[in-house]
């Protein structure tokens, strides 16, 4: 008995517990995003936010939680019942699932796998099912049609991120899928500096895979009402706002791991470069990935359909596959 | 133990990929069919993963499911086949779909009773990976040297189809007027706007 115990239960609890060392925070993040999301537009608009549920209103999430969970669940009539409450499910999920390969610490992660970029890369490319999902099972015109936006915006942006990946993983050399191993090559120096222009066009591409302002086109308000999740309510409509905002913290944690060094400290000096202060410069870090995500929705007008798919397959593509070759390039002619 | 744990999650992956390749088939909603092709490629590549070919799989997922299923989806929702559209030709076509489905079974019988697949065949011909190279190197290796004749081939064969569909869907219309972005950008403010001076009642004329 004790032997199954500590043969089975015992490394399965610690698996458990491991994820949830990494989880809690994610999801306590994603809802303090929505708060901070308000806060930010706010501000940019000279208001104050939501100011009134607790101090600075920082018990908002949590009135906007419960306010959601006891709303009536609506399934419109002809709908899909079950791709219609799988997909909200598959969105929230898929969002959580990708952080198993993000390198917390230098001697951290839930899993710490070789080809973790690939898995992370997977994974985001899943996302898009979520959302056709949800448009067809609506039984509805305006999900319909923002599902088919959406979809095609992340498949044409993802073409673009894959060879920025490429590009990072050729960089890197050796074991360049392994996440650890990217950000331990930025130990002097972050890639956003050698590879600045696809820092950019990174961060681009992830406001678009991730359907935001100025790319939010699928749930542009004037015209599809809200796209793909019109027809959801309660807590439905809860697990797609959720994934949303997962994925958007997702996508800064990818740019911080990929560019910004991850977890590693920006000035090495005294008890800055240690191991416990390394999950804080990479809270820190993402945090401001996110924070530029608020600011480009509060600042940026959308952009058209065509301009979109343009700018995505007319510049970023020849621009990411023309990088590619020229880091190849710079490697094997200088030996590096 | 640990084998134990291994060989339930193999069996619980092949049950759902057979189970879902049956419901490809058997379902009545061509949407379905396609949702449960990508279970059963997402399954597959899962298989793959146990059998420590991790790049593989993941390419799977990135290419099948994250693209090329994505399109399918698209095609298959937007045709609504209905079910009475769906069981329209299978009098007509059974019988080649009987001979195509004769024919891969027999390929699949010819190649499962070859050498690589017996018992007392090496794993390495299954798992190339070695001490010093991991499955990626190790497959980047095979595929860079003794198959690089046939690797660029299949290089060239989908360069052929990208061309042929592209000549296939490209078409120029006349009377459709057409944005021109460096035109829209060379636009300076001279050609744009003229400023005019109105004097009042009489108009621009």
């Amino acid at each position: 008995m004790i032997d199954l115990f500590l043969t089975v239960v015992w490394p399965a609890l610690k698996i458990l517990l491991t994820i949830l060392v990494v989880i809690v925070p994610v999801i306590l993040g994603v809802a303090y995003m929505t708060l901070a999301e308000r806060k930010v537009i706010a501000a940019a608009q000279f208001r104050h936010g939501p100011n009134v549920v607790g101090p600075f209103g920082v018990l908002q999430p949590w009135a906007d939680a419960l306010k959601l969970m006891f709303k009536e669940v609506i399934l419109p009539a002809g709908a899909n019942k079950v791709v219609f409450f799988l997909a909200p499910m598959l969105t929230f999920a898929l969002a959580m699932l990708a952080w198993a390969v993000m390198p917390i610490t230098e001697n951290f992660a839930i899993a710490d796998i070789n080809l973790g970029l690939l898995y992370l890369f997977a994974i985001s490319s899943l996302g898009v099912y979520g959302v056709i999902m949800s448009g067809w099972a609506s039984n509805s015109k305006y999900p319909f049609l923002g599902a088919l936006r959406s979809a095609a915006q992340m498949v044409s942006y993802e073409v673009s991120m894959g060879l920025i990946i490429i590009t990072v993983v050729i960089t890197v050399g050796a074991g360049g899928f392994n996440l650890g191993n990217i950000v331990e090559a930025q130990r002097g120096l972050w890639f956003a500096i050698p590879h600045f222009p696809m820092f950019v066009v990174f961060f681009i591409s992830a406001l678009a895979e991730t359907n935001r302002a100025p790319f939010d086109l699928p749930e542009g308000e004037s015209e599809l009402v809200a796209g793909y999740f019109l027809e959801y309510s309660s807590m439905q409509f809860a697990l797609f706002f959720l994934g949303e905002y997962a994925n958007i913290l997702l996508m800064s944690a990818m740019t911080v791991t990929l560019f910004l060094g991850g977890y590693l400290a920006p000035f090495d000096v005294w008890f800055l470069g240690d191991v416990w202060m390394q999950p804080i410069w990479f809270v820190l870090k993402t945090s401001f990935i996110a924070f530029v995500f608020l600011w480009v929705r509060a600042t940026v007008p959308r952009y058209r359909y065509d301009q979109l798919m343009r700018l995505g397959w007319k510049v970023f593509l020849p621009l990411s596959l023309f990088w590619v070759v020229l880091t190849s390039g710079v490697i094997v002619g200088f030996g590096l | 133990m640990a084998e134990i744990i291994t060989g339930l999650t193999f069996y619980l992956f092949a049950a759902v990929t057979i189970a879902s390749a049956v419901m490809v088939v058997g379902s009545r909603n061509a949407v379905h069919s396609v949702l449960f092709l990508i279970l059963a490629f997402f399954t597959c590549s899962a298989l793959f993963v146990l059998r420590g070919a991790e790049f593989v799989a993941m390419i799977l997922v990135i290419v099948y499911v994250g693209a090329v299923a994505v399109l399918f989806l698209f095609v298959v929702m937007m045709l609504h086949v209905g079910e009475n559209r769906l069981f329209q030709g299978v009098k007509r076509f059974g019988v080649v779909g009987v001979l195509v489905g004769v024919a891969v079974a027999v390929e699949l019988i010819i190649v499962i009773t070859t050498r690589a697949f017996r018992q007392d065949t090496p794993a390495v011909a299954a798992n190339p990976a070695t001490a010093d190279l991991n499955v990626t190197e190790a497959l980047g290796r095979i595929l860079y040297t003794d198959y690089f004749l046939l690797f660029q081939m299949c290089g060239l064969v989908l360069l052929v189809a990208m061309i042929g569909a592209i000549t296939l869907t490209l078409r120029q219309r006349d009377g459709v007027k057409k944005q021109s972005i460096p035109q829209q950008i060379e636009r300076k403010r001279d050609e744009a706007i003229a400023l005019r001076k109105v004097e009042s009642g009489k108009g621009i004329g």
